[in-house]
C-alpha cells in the first residue's frame, strides 16, 4: 500500500526541488565544500563533533560505508532513531537469549497463529500478510485453514481478521502473556492476570496441539517482556526451526537500543560536545519523544547542521543546509527485504530535482573519492563482496517479470516492485541470465546485471542463529507502567500515513481507514461503553455502527458527514495541544484510548500541513507505546470525513462469511437461484455475443481478503483517480473506483463480530441498470461483457450511478484533476484518461491493460493466455485474494473460482448478473472457545423450499 | 323568478355585478392599457427582479465550478434539482387542466382564471425546464439528449426514461405555448384596438395576426383551440406520468414503484390548484377582479385541491402499505427509513401534515368559503408538495441496497439560490404578464355574461353558435 503511494510521493510537488543554505538557494558543490571543510577542523579530534542521525539502516552499503568511515574519523557516532523501531523486541531477544536476535516468521508453515498486538497484515509486510494467505486459502483440494488467534489493544485489520479476538487493555498486556504462557506449558511463569481464564486455556489447548505449526508473534509496541514470553511460547510449542527462525539484526549497533542511542545524542548536544550533526532522512524535530525533543534550542547548540530528506520539513527548516533528497524511485540503493535478502534498489527515472541519495552524502566525509554518484558506490560495494550466481532452483520462487504467470512470486519481494509497474523501467529487460556464470572479468558485471534485472541478490538471505530462549528474565522485575489518570492510552502509527513521513501524500490521506474509514485526520479511539460512561458521541445512531453522529443537520453547507465530540487529552500529564476528535471503536477495550501518530504536520507540504493532533508532542521515551491519562470533553464537535458511515449489515445478504465447522449448511443455505428467465431482457442473445468474445470476469475471495487497502491505491495510481480533499470526501465524493466496505456481523458492538471485509467494484452487470437509463449511451456494454465507459459523451445526468445497486459509480462534481502541474503530468498513467469535470467514472476491469494484452496476442497470433491481463487491484493483491480472466476458458483460474460452492453473487435477487462475484469468507472457529456461538440456520432453507414450489402457499 | 333562484343554484355566478360587454372589455384591458401602473407592481417586479438575480448568479457560478457547488453526493445523485424540477412541472398542470381538460368537460367556471393559470403554466415550465439542463455535469453538452442528425453518428438511447422526459417537456412547452397564445390572440385584437399608445398599438398588432372577429375567423379560432385543447389533455396526464417514470424505471427501493403515474400526476394537479389560489386571490383584490374570479370560483378549486389530496394521501397510504406487502426487506427497509427510523422521518410527517392533514379542513364551508383559509392552506400544500419530492427522490436513495454506500444529503446556500432565484424568476415573468397582457380572458368572460346567451342556457353556448355560423359560413352546399 505504502509502495503503491510511493509513485504519488515522487512526484510530489510539494517535495524540495534544491539545495537550500540558511534559507537561500545554494548548489550542492557549495554545501559540499562547507561541509569537507567543517569535516577538516573536526578531524584532528577524529571526527568527535561528527553525529550522523539516521533513520534504521538495512542497506548494506550505507552500513559499509559508515564502517569505513570509521578507520577515517573513528570518533563520529551513527546514531538511528525513528519513531516506529524495533527496540522492544530487541530488548526482549535479549531479555530471552541473551543477544539481539531478528525472528523471521514463516506463516505459511503456521496452522494455528497467535497474536499479540502484531497487527501483521496491516500492508506494512507484504511478504507475512502473502504467508499467512498461503495458509488461509482454501479450496476443493485445500479444505484446512489455518486459525488466527489475537490478543490486543487497538483493533486492527489482523485483530479484524481474527477468528478469536481478545481486547486487552496495554497495561494487562504483560500478565496476559504471562497467563498465556503459563497455559501453553512455559515453565515458571506466573500470572496475575485472571480475566478470560476459559477463553486462554481453550487456545492455549488449541497451539499445542499443533506443536511446531503454531506460532505466537508480537508487536513492535509491546514491551520487551512480552517479545521474551514470545519466545518462552514459540520454544515449548516447538516452533523455533519450524515456523520461526532467528537471525542477527539488519540494523547496525543494534547492540544498543535506538532510544539509548538517542538519549546519548542529546546528552551530547546539551553538553555542546556535538558541532556538527547530519540528519539523514528523519524529522527528529517532529518526531522524538517529547521529554528528548530535538528542539529548536538544541539545534541552536549545533554549530553545523545539515539535513538530507524529501521535503523542506520542520527539521530542516532550522538546519543549516538542507538538501533534497532523492526518491528510492529515482536513485540507485540497496535494501534487506524481511528476510535478509538483499535487493538492488534501480532508479526508474532520472532524478526530478537536484536531489543526492545518502550514499552521496556520506561520501562526502571520505578523504578520497568523495564525491562518487550513488551507483558507483552501491556497484563499488558489491563488486567487493561479491555476488553469487543463485543456482537455478533459486532463482524460480522469484521470478522473472518477463513471465506473466509468476506475478505471485513477485509479490513476495519487499521492495518497491509495485512502482515498477506503474512506470516503464528505463532499462531494457536483460535476457535470462546464463545459469552457469561466466568466468573472468565480465562475471560480476553479469552478476550485477541479474541481481538489478531480477531485483534481488540470490543467497543473501540471513542465516538462522542458534538461540535458546531462558526464562531467567521472569524474576526481573518487570518495570510497571507509570503515570496517573484514569485512561489507559495507546499509541499506533496511522494505519495510512504511518509515523507522518507520508503526510503530504494526498492518497494516503484519502485512503479510508481501514476499520473506520477515516480520512483526512486521526481521531482518538473508544470504546461503546466508555464512550458511554463519559458521555462521548453519545448523538450517533447506535444502529449505524460508526464512530460518530451522522448529523441531522439540513443546514450543514460545509460538508462532513460525521461528527466527533473534541475533548483534551491528557497523556503522562502532558495535553496534547490540539483537541481530539473521539471515534466510538468497538474492539477497543473499555477505558482505553487509541491516538494515532503521524498528523499535526506543520511543514508537511500543501496535503498534510496542519491536519489532526500531534501525539508526537506527549509521547514521552518513558511510554512510547502506552500510558495513563485523562479525558476532557471540550464541548465542541468536529467534522470528520469518513468514506462509510454505516457499518450496519441490516440483516442483508452482502457479505458472506461462513463458519468452517458448519460448511455444508452454508453451503446449502447461501444457495442462489438463479433468476434468468426472469428478466425481460433475452438471455441468450447476451450469452450468444459473449460466446464469440472473451468473458471477462472476477471473483474476489473474502476468505483472502484482510482489508489492507493495497488494490484501492493501487487502482488509483493504475487510473489516474483524482484525490477529492477532506470537504469533499464528507460531502461522500470519494473517487475510489474500489472501495473495502466493512461490516460489524452483529448488533453487539461490545463485543464485535468483525469488521469484516468486502472490496466493491464495478460488478459489470451483464443486465446493468446504469446502461439502459443513460439517455446518451454513455456507458453501454462491449462486445466481452465489459461495462464500458464512454467520458466523452457522458453529460454528467447521474442516474446510472442512482440506478446502480452497488454504488461503484463516481461523478467529478468538480474539476478534481489537477490539469496544471506538470509532476502530475508525468505521474499519471499515459494509457488513461485524464477525466474532466461533470463526466460519470467507474471501473472497468483495467480495461487499458486487457487492451494492451490484446495487442500483445494479436501481434504473436495466439489467443490472450489466462492470467496474462493482470487488473491493478490484482497484481498487489499480498493475498491473491482477486482472481481475473476469460470465463470462457474452463480452465482459467477464473473459472475454476466460480465453480466454488462459495462463489456467490452480491445481490442476486436483482438478477443483475454481474461478472464480479465473491467467494464467501471463512471464519475457522475453534468450537471449544468459550466465545464460539454455532450459527443458525433456520428460515433460509423454509424460505427457498417454498420459492421452488411456485408459491403454492399463496 | 323561481327559475331564475333555481338557475342561479345550478350554474353559480361566474361573474357577479352588473357587467355588459363594454364593461367587461373596459375593467380587464385598461389594467393594461389606461390605468396607471400600480405602486405595489413595480415594488412587487423589482423585488421579484432581485431574486431572479440570485438565479443568475447561481447558474453562472456553476457553470464555471461545477455542480459540486450543489449538496448533490455520490449516493443521492439527484437533489434539490430534480426536486425543483418536478416541483415547477407539478405547478405547471394546473394550467393545462384548466384550459384543456375542463375546456372539453364544459366546465364554464374556467374561463375566468384560464388565462393566468395558463400563464403560471408556461412559467413554471420554464423555471422547471432550467433544471434537467444545469443539473447536468456538463450542461453545454445537454442538447445531446436531442435526437438531431449529428457527426457522431449517434442517437440518445431511447430506453432512458431521461429521453422520454426531453420529449414530454419539450411537447408540453410547446402546446401550452401555443394553446395559451392563440388564446390570446382575440384579446390581444381588442387591446390593439383600445390601445393609445404608438408602439404598443403596433405590437398588439402584430400579435394579433390581425384579427379581426369575423365570423370565419371565430370558427377557425374556435376549432383551433378545441384541436389544441384535445392534444393537451392526454398532456396533462402524460407529461408527469413520463418524469414519474424517471423514478419508476428505476430500481431504487422507493422509486421503483408501478403507482407513480397517477399518484404523480394527482399531485401535480393538487400543486397547481394550490398556486393558481396563490396567485388568483392577491390578483383579485389588487386588480379588483372580484367581479370576474369570484367565491365561486376559489370555492371550485378548493374542492379539485381537496379531491386530489385525497388521492395523494391515498398514494402515501398504498405506498407504505405495498413497501410492507412486497415482502422485499429493502422495499420494507425504504418505508421504515423514511417513516419513523431514518435520519428524515420528520420530513415525511411535515409531508402528512402539509399534504394529507391540511386538505382536510376544505370539508367544511368555512373554510372553503374563506380567502384567508384557502391561501394559508395553498401556501401548506405547496410546501408539501415540495416536500414530497424531497422524501421520495432523497429518503429513498440516501439509503438503498449497500449500506456501505449510505450517506446524508443536505443542500448547500447554492441549492437554495438556484430554488429562491426560480422563484423570483416565475414572479418577475408574472409580474410583466399582469402588466402588458390581459390577465382575464376578455371575450370568454364576456360569453359567460347573459346578454351572450340570447340562444338559451350558457351551457347551450358553443353547439349553438358554432352551429349557426358554421352553416351561415359555409361557401360550399352542404350535401356535395
Amino acid at each position: 500500500m505504502l509502495a503503491q503511494a510511493s509513485v504519488l510521493g515522487m512526484f510530489d510537488p510539494d517535495r524540495s526541488k534544491e539545495v537550500v543554505n540558511r534559507g537561500n538557494p545554494k548548489t550542492w558543490q557549495a554545501f559540499s565544500t562547507e561541509l569537507r571543510a567543517r569535516i577538516e577542523d573536526d578531524r584532528a579530534s577524529g571526527g568527535a563533533g561528527i553525529r550522523f542521525l539516521t533513520e534504521t539502516i538495512t542497506s548494506p552499503t550505507l552500513i559499509d560505508q559508515f564502517n569505513s568511515l570509521k578507520a577515517e574519523l573513528p570518533n563520529a557516532k551513527l546514531v538511528q532513531y525513528e519513531p516506529i523501531n524495533s527496540d522492544n523486541a530487541m530488548n526482549g531477544a535479549r531479555a530471552a537469549f541473551g543477544s539481539a536476535a531478528q525472528p523471521i516468521y514463516k506463516f505459511d508453515k503456521a496452522d494455528r497463529i497467535l497474536s499479540l498486538d502484531n497487527d501483521f497484515l496491516s500492508g506494512f509486510n507484504v511478504a507475512y500478510t502473502n504467508d499467512f494467505a498461503k495458509g488461509r486459502h482454501f479450496s476443493e483440494e485445500k479444505k484446512e485453514i489455518n486459525r488466527l488467534y489475537c490478543v490486543e489493544t487497538t483493533i486492527t485489520i489482523t485483530g479484524a481478521k481474527a477468528d478469536h479476538r481478545l481486547a486487552v487493555k496495554p497495561s494487562q498486556m504483560a500478565e496476559a502473556a504471562k497467563a498465556i504462557a503459563k497455559a501453553v506449558g512455559v515453565a515458571g511463569v506466573n500470572s496475575t492476570y485472571t480475566d478470560n481464564a476459559a477463553w486462554i486455556a481453550a487456545m492455549a489447548k488449541d497451539l499445542q496441539s499443533a506443536k511446531g505449526r503454531s506460532l505466537v508473534v508480537v508487536g513492535d509496541n509491546q514491551p520487551p517482556v512480552v517479545h521474551a514470553l514470545a519466545h518462552l511460547m514459540n520454544a515449548a510449542l516447538g516452533n523455533v526451526g519450524q515456523t520461526v527462525v532467528y537471525v542477527e539484526p539488519f540494523a547496525p549497533n543494534s547492540e544498543r537500543s535506538q532510544l539509548d542511542q538517542y538519549r546519548e545524542l542529546i546528552a551530547d548536544i546539551d553538553a555542546g560536545k556535538v558541532k556538527m550533526l547530519v540528519i539523514i532522512d528523519g524529522n527528529p524535530m517532529y518526531n522524538t519523544p517529547s521529554d528528548l525533543r530535538l528542539d529548536a534550542a538544541r539545534m541552536e547548540k549545533i554549530p553545523f547542521r545539515a539535513h538530507l530528506g524529501l521535503y523542506s520539513d520542520e527539521t530542516a527548516e532550522y538546519c543549516h543546509w538542507h538538501v533534497p533528497s532523492k526518491h528510492f524511485l529515482e536513485s540507485w540503493g540497496d535494501a534487506r527485504a524481511y528476510d535478509g535478502t538483499a535487493g538492488i534498489v534501480q532508479p526508474l527515472i532520472s532524478p526530478i530535482y537536484d536531489g543526492h541519495s545518502a550514499y552521496e552524502l556520506v561520501q562526502l566525509f571520505f578523504k578520497e573519492n568523495f564525491d562518487k554518484k550513488d551507483l558507483d558506490i552501491v556497484k563499488a560495494y558489491w563488486q567487493k563482496t561479491g555476488i553469487t550466481p543463485a543456482a537455478a532452483s533459486k532463482v524460480a520462487p522469484a521470478a522473472v517479470p518477463t513471465e506473466p504467470t509468476v506475478n505471485a512470486g513477485e509479490k513476495t519481494r519487499a521492495t518497491a516492485d509495485p512502482a515498477e509497474k506503474a512506470s516503464p523501467a528505463p532499462e531494457a529487460k536483460a535476457s535470462p541470465a546464463p545459469a552457469a556464470a561466466p568466468t573472468g572479468g565480465t562475471a560480476f558485471e553479469d552478476n550485477w546485471r541479474k541481481a538489478v534485472h531480477d531485483g534481488f541478490i540470490p543467497n543473501t538471505a540471513a542465516t538462522a542463529k542458534a538461540v535458546t530462549a531462558s526464562a531467567g528474565f521472569l524474576s526481573q522485575p518487570t518495570p510497571a507502567p507509570n503515570g496517573s489518570g484514569d485512561l489507559e492510552i495507546a499509541i499506533r502509527p496511522d494505519p495510512s500515513i504511518y509515523d507522518g513521513r507520508f503526510a503530504n501524500n494526498g492518497w494516503l490521506q484519502e485512503l479510508p481507514n481501514p476499520l473506520n474509514k477515516v480520512t483526512w485526520t486521526n481521531v482518538g479511539l473508544i470504546s461503546p461503553k466508555t464512550a458511554e460512561k463519559l458521555g462521548i458521541n453519545q448523538t450517533r445512531d447506535v444502529r449505524e455502527q460508526a464512530g460518530a453522529s451522522e448529523g441531522t443537520t439540513f443546514f450543514n453547507t460545509k460538508g462532513g458527514n460525521l461528527f466527533s465530540d473534541q475533548v483534551r487529552i491528557t497523556y503522562q500529564g502532558a495535553e496534547v495541544a490540539e483537541p481530539v476528535a473521539m471515534w466510538i471503536s468497538p474492539g477497543q477495550p473499555d477505558d482505553t484510548i487509541t491516538l494515532h501518530m503521524g498528523y499535526g504536520r506543520t511543514r508537511a507540504g500543501n496535503v498534510g500541513s496542519n491536519i489532526g493532533y500531534n501525539v508526537f508532542n506527549v509521547r514521552r521515551s518513558d511510554a512510547l507505546d502506552a500510558g495513563f491519562g485523562s479525558l476532557k470533553a471540550l464541548g465542541t464537535t468536529e467534522e470528520v470525513s469518513s468514506t462509510q458511515t454505516h457499518f450496519n449489515m441490516e440483516g442483508r445478504d452482502l457479505l458472506r462469511s461462513w463458519d468452517v465447522n458448519h460448511l455444508e449448511e452454508e453451503i446449502k443455505a447461501g444457495h442462489q437461484h438463479n433468476e434468468i428467465d426472469k428478466s425481460m431482457f433475452p438471455y441468450e442473445e447476451h450469452q450468444a455475443t459473449y460466446a464469440k468474445n472473451h468473458k471477462w470476469a472476477m471473483t474476489v475471495d473474502l476468505n483472502s481478503c484482510v482489508g489492507c487497502n493495497a488494490c484501492v491505491i493501487a487502482c488509483q495510481s493504475e487510473n489516474n483517480i483524482p484525490v477529492v480533499g477532506k470537504e469533499q470526501v464528507g460531502r461522500h465524493r470519494m473517487m475510489h473506483w474500489m472501495r473495502i466496505d466493512a461490516y460489524y456481523g452483529g448488533e453487539d458492538l461490545n463485543n464485535p463480530d468483525g469488521p469484516h471485509f468486502q472490496p466493491v467494484l464495478c460488478q459489470q452487470c451483464e443486465q446493468a441498470p446504469c446502461e439502459v437509463v443513460c439517455p446518451v449511451h454513455a456507458t453501454a456494454h462491449s462486445a466481452e461483457g465489459l461495462n464500458d465507459m464512454t467520458y466523452n459523451r457522458c453529460v454528467g445526468t447521474r442516474y446510472c450511478s442512482n440506478n446502480c445497486p452497488y454504488k461503484v459509480r463516481r461523478f467529478n462534481f468538480m474539476l478534481y484533476q489537477d490539469w496544471d502541474t506538470p509532476q502530475y503530468k508525468l505521474m499519471r498513467n499515459p494509457e488513461v484518461t485524464i477525466r474532466s469535470r461533470g463526466v460519470m467514472e467507474k471501473c472497468n476491469y483495467c480495461t487499458q491493460r486487457i487492451a494492451a494484452a490484446r495487442i500483445a496476442s494479436e501481434k504473436d497470433g495466439r489467443a490472450i493466455r489466462d492470467g496474462e491481463v493482470m487488473t491493478a487491484c490484482q497484481s498487489v493483491c499480498p493475498t491473491n485474494a482477486i482472481t481475473f480472466g476469460d470465463m470462457h476458458d474452463s480452465n482459467s483460474a477464473v473459472a475454476k473460482t466460480k465453480q466454488d460452492h462459495r462463489n456467490y453473487n452480491l445481490l442476486n435477487e436483482l438478477n443483475t448478473q454481474p461478472r464480479t462475484t465473491y467467494l464467501a469468507g471463512l471464519k475457522n472457529f475453534n468450537t471449544e472457545m468459550p466465545d464460539y456461538k454455532a450459527p443458525a440456520f433456520p428460515a433460509k432453507e423454509a424460505s427457498t423450499k417454498e420459492e421452488k414450489t411456485g408459491g403454492e402457499a399463496h | 323568478m323561481q327559475d331564475a333562484i333555481e338557475e342561479r343554484k345550478l350554474h353559480p355566478a361566474m361573474v357577479e355585478g352588473d357587467h355588459d360587454f363594454g364593461t367587461v372589455s373596459d375593467r380587464i384591458g385598461d389594467l393594461t392599457l389606461k390605468k396607471r401602473t400600480p405602486f405595489f407592481w413595480f415594488v412587487g417586479f423589482a423585488i421579484a427582479f432581485l431574486v431572479a438575480q440570485l438565479l443568475m448568479v447561481t447558474i453562472l457560478y456553476l457553470v464555471t465550478k461545477g455542480i459540486g457547488i450543489w449538496g448533490t453526493n455520490q449516493p443521492v445523485g439527484w437533489a434539490f434539482p430534480i426536486i425543483n424540477f418536478v416541483w415547477w412541472i407539478g405547478i405547471g398542470h394546473a394550467g393545462t387542466l384548466i384550459s384543456a381538460i375542463l375546456l372539453l368537460l364544459n366546465q364554464k367556471w374556467r374561463t375566468s382564471i384560464n388565462r393566468f393559470a395558463e400563464a403560471m403554466t408556461l412559467f413554471a415550465v420554464a423555471c422547471a425546464g432550467l433544471y434537467p439542463v444545469f443539473h447536468t455535469g456538463r450542461p453545454w453538452l445537454a442538447y445531446w439528449l436531442f435526437p438531431y442528425p449529428n457527426t457522431m453518428g449517434i442517437w440518445p438511447q431511447f430506453r432512458s426514461p431521461l429521453m422520454w422526459d426531453v420529449f414530454a417537456v419539450s411537447t408540453y412547452a410547446t402546446v401550452s405555448l401555443l394553446f395559451w397564445y392563440v388564446g390570446l390572440i382575440p384579446d390581444l385584437a381588442t387591446l390593439r384596438d383600445r390601445a393609445k399608445n404608438p408602439i404598443f398599438k403596433k405590437l398588439y398588432a402584430i400579435f394579433s395576426w390581425g384579427w379581426r372577429g369575423s365570423a370565419r375567423h371565430w370558427h377557425r379560432y374556435e376549432l383551433a383551440y378545441l384541436i389544441l385543447a384535445g392534444i393537451s389533455t392526454p398532456l396533462v396526464l402524460s407529461v408527469h406520468s413520463v418524469v414519474s417514470l424517471d423514478f419508476s424505471v428505476s430500481q431504487i427501493p422507493g422509486w421503483h414503484a408501478t403507482f407513480f403515474p397517477p399518484y404523480f400526476v394527482a399531485g401535480a394537479i393538487y400543486a397547481g390548484f394550490a398556486m393558481v389560489l396563490l396567485l388568483a386571490i392577491p390578483l383579485r383584490h389588487l386588480y379588483n377582479m372580484k367581479d370576474f374570479v369570484t367565491k365561486t370560483h376559489l370555492i371550485l378549486m378548493g374542492k379539485v385541491m381537496l379531491a386530489t389530496g385525497l388521492i395523494v394521501g391515498y398514494s402515501y397510504i398504498m405506498e407504505a402499505f405495498f413497501g410492507w406487502y412486497s415482502g422485499s426487506q429493502y422495499e420494507w427497509f425504504m418505508i421504515k427509513n423514511r417513516i419513523w427510523e431514518g435520519p428524515y422521518w420528520a420530513f415525511y410527517w411535515m409531508l402528512m401534515f402539509c399534504n394529507v392533514i391540511s386538505p382536510q379542513f376544505l370539508w367544511f364551508k368555512r373554510f372553503r368559503e374563506s380567502e384567508f383559509w384557502l391561501f394559508i392552506i395553498s401556501i401548506i400544500v405547496s410546501i408539501g408538495m415540495w416536500l414530497e419530492r424531497f422524501v421520495i427522490i432523497v429518503t429513498s436513495i440516501q439509503r438503498d441496497f449497500l449500506p456501505s454506500s449510505w450517506a446524508m444529503y443536505s443542500p448547500t446556500i447554492w441549492d437554495w439560490t438556484m430554488f429562491i432565484g426560480t422563484l423570483g424568476f416565475f414572479f418577475c415573468l408574472f409580474f410583466l404578464f399582469v402588466r402588458f397582457l390581459p390577465i382575464i380572458s376578455i371575450f370568454e368572460v364576456r360569453t359567460l355574461l347573459p346578454q351572450a346567451n340570447v340562444h338559451g342556457r350558457p351551457q347551450d353556448f358553443d353547439e349553438n353558435v358554432l352551429e349557426v355560423e358554421y352553416t351561415y359560413d359555409r361557401t360550399d352546399p352542404p350535401n356535395s
